[in-house]
This record gives C-alpha cells, sequence and structure tokens, in this order.
C-alpha cells in the first residue's frame, strides 16, 4: 500500500518534468536496448560460424598436405642439382587410412594446383581440382548445367572438366561452354561437361577452414589429373624453377558415427606420424572445431555484454545526475515532508521510487525495441545493400549473412540490470536527500 | 534508516507524577547551543514553560532572541542541548530521528509563514500527507480521506478539493495548511508567523479560524513578531536574547471539560 501510494506519487513528480523524465529513461532505454542487440548479433554470427563448421561435417575429418617451411624441405631432400621438394600425403597414406581404420566409412581424396586455363585468346587463373564424383557433395556445390564427374570418368581417366561459374564466364563470354574443348596448363585439351552455379565465397566449406573461392575452378577425374599432369609440377618464374611433388592435396574422411570421431582422430594422427618424417599435413576436425566454437561463443557474449554493459552504466550515471539535480531542487520539499513526520527512510524510498520508475520504464522500452533487433537489422542491411552494395560486398561474408538471434536469457537479465542500475545510482541521491537537515531544507528557497 | 531501534515499540516516556497535570507542551530549562564557526551561539539558555490544553500562546520577540530555537524544538525539529521536554505524556528530549519523525506526524500540526504546501499534490492530498507517514497508527485509507474532507470542508475550501496549491490564492493556501495541521489530531498547532505573507483582510480571516479553533479546544503556539496578532491570543510569551522576558496571560483558559465535549462532538 505504501509502495503503490509511493509510486504514484514518484509518478507524478517525475511527469512535472516530462522531457528531463524522458531524456533520463533514453539513457537506460539505449543500454538495455543494446546489451539485447549486442548479444543477439553475437549470438547471430557464432550460430553463422557453428553452422559452417556443422557443414564440414560433424563426422568428418579433414586430413590436408600442408607445405613445411623451406628449411625443413632442404634438411630433408637428398638430390643434388635442382631440387623438386616432395610433401604432404600419398596414396598409401589414403589407402592405408581408408582401409586399416575401421571406423572409416569412406575416403575421398582431392589434388588441387594453381594453373593456367586457355580457350583461344581468353586465359584464366584458377585451381585445378582433381576430384572424385563426391567432391560435389562434400563441398555442397550445386550444378547450372551439364552433369558433374561420375565414376566413369574417373575409372577411365577421362579428359572431361566442369568449370567453375566464373571459369566458365570468363573462358565462355559470348558462347556456351558445354562441349567445347578447354586447354589447362600447358598440355592436352579437356571436354567441359559441365558448370557450376555460382556461389559466395565463403568460409569453412569443403574441407579447408578458410574461406574459399569455388568460382575459378576446374575440376577433373582425380586419375585424370594424374595421368595428364602427375605429382610434379613445376612453375617458371622470372627464370628459375620452382615445383614441389604432391601426391594428394586432402582427404576427407567419413565416420560411421560422431561418437567415433575423436578417437578416429587420435588414431589418424598417429598413423600418419609413423609414416611422415615431419609434419606436412594437419587434421582438422570439425566436431573438435564445433567445440571451441561453442567456448569461443560464450566468450563473444560475454565480451558483447560487457560492451552494452557499459552503456548501461552510463544510463545509470545519466539517472544519478538527474537524480542529484532533483534533489537540489526538491530541497524544500524534502524539508516540509520531513517537518510533517516523514521519516528518513520514507525519503529515501520516494527518491529511489523515483528511479527505479525511470529504470524500469527505460528498461522496458529496451526490452521492447530489443525484441525488434531481427527484422530491423535485417531491413537495416537490405537498405544498405539496395544504397551502396559495395560496402555491403566489402563485409565479411559472415557478417553479410548474419541474422541476429535474440538470446532468451538477456531479456531478463538487461531488465534486471536496469532495475540493479536505478537502485545503485538511485541511493546516494536519495541518502544526500534523507541525511539534509529539516531546519535547513525548510529554509531552502 | 537512521534509526535501529524497532520502529513498533517507541520508547515509553517516564510518566509523570500522577498528581502532575498533563500539559501540550512542557519545557523545564531547556538551552540550545550552536557551534557556529568555532563560537558557540547559545540561542536558548535556560526556558521554562508549560503550555496547558486548550491554551492559546503567542511567542514573541526580536529576531536573534531564539524564537525559532524554541519553535524547532516544540516542533520536534531539534533537541535541546539540555533540559527536557515534554509533549504530552511524551518526553521527547532525547528521541532518535526516527521517532522525532514519529511524533511530527502523530501529535505535532505545523502551519508555516510560506504555506509550505506540497505544489504536485492537491489540495486534499496536501492535507493527507501527515497520516501518510505515521507509522504506528495506520488509519484506513476510506476513514482518512474522509476525515480530510471534513478537515477540507471545516476551512472552507470544500469546493477546490482538487485544485493544486498553485491554483489558491495565498488565504486559501494557508487554510489548507491548517486543515493539513489538523488532520493527526496534534497536542498542538505550531504556527510560525502564519499571517506574515497575507494582506490585512485575509490575515484577519486566519486569525479567525485560528481563534475558532481555539475556541474549539485547540491548543495553539502561535511565533509572530506583530503584535496585532499577538493581541489575539490568551497569552503573550515574550522572548530576549534566549530566555523568557515576559509571560503574561491576557485571557484564562476555557473549561477543559467544556472543551473536551466540543471536541468530541
Amino acid at each position: 500500500m505504501l509502495w503503490i501510494r509511493t509510486l504514484i506519487l514518484g509518478t507524478k513528480s517525475l511527469l512535472l518534468h516530462p522531457l528531463r523524465s524522458l531524456l533520463t529513461v533514453l539513457g537506460i532505454f539505449i543500454g538495455v536496448a543494446s546489451v539485447i542487440w549486442l548479444l543477439a548479433i553475437g549470438e547471430g554470427i557464432s550460430k553463422q560460424a557453428q553452422e559452417q563448421i556443422e557443414s564440414l561435417g560433424a563426422d568428418n575429418i579433414i586430413v590436408r598436405s600442408i607445405k613445411p617451411p623451406n628449411e625443413v624441405l632442404s634438411q630433408n631432400s637428398q638430390g643434388r642439382g635442382m631440387q623438386i621438394p616432395q610433401y604432404g600425403l600419398t596414396r598409401e597414406d589414403f589407402d592405408r587410412l581408408a582401409e586399416t581404420i575401421p571406423t572409416v566409412k569412406q575416403a575421398i581424396p582431392v589434388r588441387e594446383i594453381r594453373q593456367t586455363f586457355q580457350k583461344g585468346r581468353h586465359q584464366v587463373d584458377g585451381r585445378l581440382v582433381g576430384c572424385t564424383p563426391e567432391y560435389m557433395e562434400i563441398t555442397k556445390l550445386t550444378l547450372l548445367d551439364g552433369r558433374f564427374i561420375n565414376e566413369q570418368d574417373n575409372e577411365q581417366a577421362r579428359d572431361y572438366c566442369v568449370l567453375g561459374a566464373k571459369a566458365a564466364e570468363l573462358l565462355f563470354p559470348t558462347e556456351e561452354p558445354l562441349g567445347q574443348l578447354v586447354r589447362l596448363g600447358e598440355n592436352y585439351n579437356y571436354k567441359v561437361i559441365g558448370v557450376m552455379a555460382e556461389r559466395a565465397p565463403s568460409a569453412g566449406i569443403g574441407g579447408s577452414f578458410a574461406a574459399q573461392d569455388f568460382s575459378l575452378d576446374v575440376y577433373i577425374p582425380l586419375n585424370t589429373l594424374r595421368v595428364r599432369i602427375g605429382d610434379t609440377v613445376v612453375i617458371r618464374r622470372s627464370g628459375s624453377f620452382e615445383g614441389e611433388t604432391v601426391q594428394l592435396s586432402q582427404i576427407t574422411l567419413k565416420i560411421d558415427s560422431t561418437d567415433h570421431v575423436m578417437e578416429t582422430s587420435e588414431l589418424i594422427k598417429m598413423l600418419l606420424k609413423d609414416h611422415h618424417k615431419y609434419e606436412d599435413y594437419g587434421v582438422t576436425v570439425p566436431l573438435e572445431l564445433l567445440e571451441q566454437a561453442k567456448t569461443t561463443r560464450m566468450m563473444f557474449a560475454i565480451f558483447m555484454g560487457m560492451m552494452a554493459g557499459i552503456s548501461l552504466v552510463v544510463g545509470g550515471i545519466g539517472i544519478m545526475n538527474i537524480m542529484l539535480a532533483t534533489v537540489t531542487e526538491r530541497t524544500r520539499e524534502i524539508g516540509i515532508r520531513r517537518a510533517l513526520g516523514a521519516k528518513r527512510q520514507d525519503i529515501i524510498r520516494q527518491f529511489l521510487i523515483e528511479t527505479i520508475v525511470l529504470s524500469v520504464v527505460g528498461g522496458g522500452l529496451g526490452v521492447l525495441v530489443g525484441l525488434t533487433c531481427r527484422p530491423m537489422t535485417v531491413g537495416a542491411m537490405a537498405l544498405l545493400r539496395y544504397a551502396n552494395p559495395d560496402a555491403i560486398n566489402s563485409l565479411p561474408a559472415i557478417i553479410q549473412e548474419m541474422k541476429p538471434i535474440i538470446v532468451y536469457w538477456s531479456i531478463p537479465l538487461a531488465f534486471f540490470i536496469s532495475v540493479l542500475i536505478g537502485v545503485i545510482f538511485g541511493l546516494y541521491p536519495a541518502m544526500r536527500a534523507a541525511k539534509m537537515d529539516p531546519i535547513e531544507a525548510l529554509r531552502h528557497e | 534508516m537512521s534509526s535501529k531501534t524497532n520502529p513498533s515499540s517507541p520508547p515509553s516516556p517516564p510518566p509523570p507524577c500522577a498528581s502532575e497535570e498533563v500539559y501540550a507542551a512542557f519545557l523545564e530549562g531547556v538551552t540550545r547551543e550552536y557551534v557556529l564557526k568555532g563560537e558557540t551561539v547559545r540561542a536558548l539558555r535556560g526556558v521554562d514553560l508549560a503550555v496547558p490544553e486548550g491554551d492559546y500562546v503567542a511567542i514573541m520577540g526580536a529576531s536573534g532572541s531564539g524564537k525559532s530555537t524554541l519553535l524547532n524544538l516544540l516542533g520536534c525539529l531539534d533537541r535541546p542541548t539540555k533540559g527536557r521536554i515534554l509533549l504530552g505524556r511524551d518526553d521527547v528530549t532525547s528521541l532518535d530521528d526516527w521517532h522525532l519523525s514519529e511524533i511530527r506526524a502523530t501529535r505535532i500540526g505545523f502551519v508555516f509563514q510560506s504555506y509550505n504546501l506540497i505544489p504536485q499534490l492537491t489540495v486534499i492530498e496536501n492535507i493527507e500527507v501527515p497520516l501518510f507517514y505515521q507509522t504506528n497508527h495506520r488509519v484506513n485509507q476510506a476513514e482518512s480521506r474522509q476525515r480530510c474532507i471534513h478537515l477540507a470542508e471545516m476551512v472552507g475550501l470544500k469546493e477546490r478539493l482538487n485544485h493544486r496549491p498553485t491554483q489558491l490564492s495565498g488565504g486559501q493556501q494557508q487554510r489548507v495548511a491548517i486543515a493539513r495541521s489538523l488532520v493527526n489530531d496534534p497536542y498542538f498547532i505550531l504556527a510560525d508567523e502564519p499571517t506574515g505573507n497575507l494582506d490585512s483582510v485575509t490575515t484577519n480571516e486566519i486569525l479567525e479560524l485560528l481563534d475558532k479553533l481555539n475556541d474549539e479546544g485547540r491548543t495553539i503556539i502561535l511565533v509572530t513578531h506583530e503584535d496585532d496578532v499577538g493581541a489575539r491570543s490568551r497569552r503573550v510569551v515574550r522572548l530576549r536574547d534566549g530566555l523568557i522576558e515576559s509571560d503574561h496571560r491576557r485571557l484564562p483558559i476555557p473549561d477543559t471539560a467544556r472543551r473536551r465535549a466540543a471536541l468530541q462532538k
């Protein structure tokens, strides 16, 4: 009863200065809304990252060849004269992994080479990928036209190729690419049997965790690559030769169950270690990354929360500032109330309730606006894309495609914090009001 | 917050001897000293004063005579340095802030020179304020609202219950203040220059209202420096340099029994 009456009184007092109260509320409002927004955006981004990791396949293990530092290579090379370093995964590795580990359901080998593609006078630098039919599935690429490499193409090492979207466009600006011949590297002509659909470059798909651009790729059967080009690639560069011998760039292993992924990855590491003199390979376990991502996500949330917390504190200081001014301004009223029998705690209650009303209203509005986070962000992105597409395209893909996800615990949290701030920052002005000497306060003009 | 004692049990004052008469206010050897810039100012230097129920006392004196200090002590806004103050049966000499506040809320009616109404409250809400702060004797809301309306009627503001102080004239505001001072059935109305801000016509109206209240049995202690105002009282106490210079009774106190009867009605 007492509190309700004090509440009504406090609201009345606040409404005496509507603009002032509004501005004070604004501070808390922005704080609460930003807590919800920042957490939602953080959640959206980390969810995106998690999805990308998941798209690598939680039941996959990816082994890639990594070029060791040159010192390591030269130490270990025995040849004389021009040396072509040899490193990375071998077909023996592939056989061992595919056949000796019982939990490996499927193994998909890939070989990638930087290469120049030619059609007439059109020339494109891109990536030549030797792969098996499963490649399209694991990279989640889609066809625009024709077909992808199939089992027979690979077995018979046919001179077929599938063009990435941009490669197709650059090599065949006016013609229909299907059925045409393309020159890949310095040797043979390959017949185009398919064209891939355009896809935005994005991270973490297709095995490597780095951002990959698939649009300049040209795919040929793995066996064709082995027969036509071989393992050793030599590049002429400003008068000197540079080359390397790599049998396989990547092996994607599908494990029969996610429960076995961790043990299998240990097994793979041991197996590879036994047959490699030095670390010329890397093992990526998406499941492991997923676990890491969860931790990162938590850290991210805390960081965002702290940033938003700062704005809440600023809002709180705004409240305190206004309340201190209000207390001074209402010294006489305090004196009157004290003379009429108000105890110190009555005065404290009165001013505390005013600050709580301010912060609860601010918090409530903040929550309401916080809830509009998703449509607002998506709308703003769309607007920006319309107004300035270059700015949007220059953003990382993860942000471009980000959709905020409201973290539900952030709503009560933000609201609770706003009330807490009202109490904390209201307490000092209220105590100051209560401490005034009633005689002095009555004399105040 | 200031009080650590249990608010629900006010310290029971030492009961005065059964033979002793109960006064609205009883001061014995009251001194009050301030330390101002390292110098001790003796505002009251030993005041003995007994105000019986039903009395109408005008406290007069030049500025600096200790009038305001006496008023603050009577109004429980301050504590004496030495001496004893009894209000009715309550010894208020050494009460803490919480209990002094409770006494103010329950048994003292203030009327100020500058009315001191709370601007954001209506007439009726202003009258109600002291009830709001009574912790120990809580009245139910409908009853207290009724009481306030009755008091507003009594001071002639029946038509203006929902007006704000700024919509009222000075005289009307002072009437509201007088109604407010009566809401808690005080030991006495403590009026500090109640007509200081009013013109002569309104002054007269207010003084007539006070006369009427006194006739009904209300005890009034009025602080003023105007002789005309002092002349309306039953008794004039003059202060000078912190001491009572003269205590002159002009009119007898009306019969207590009749007065009580009037109050009961």
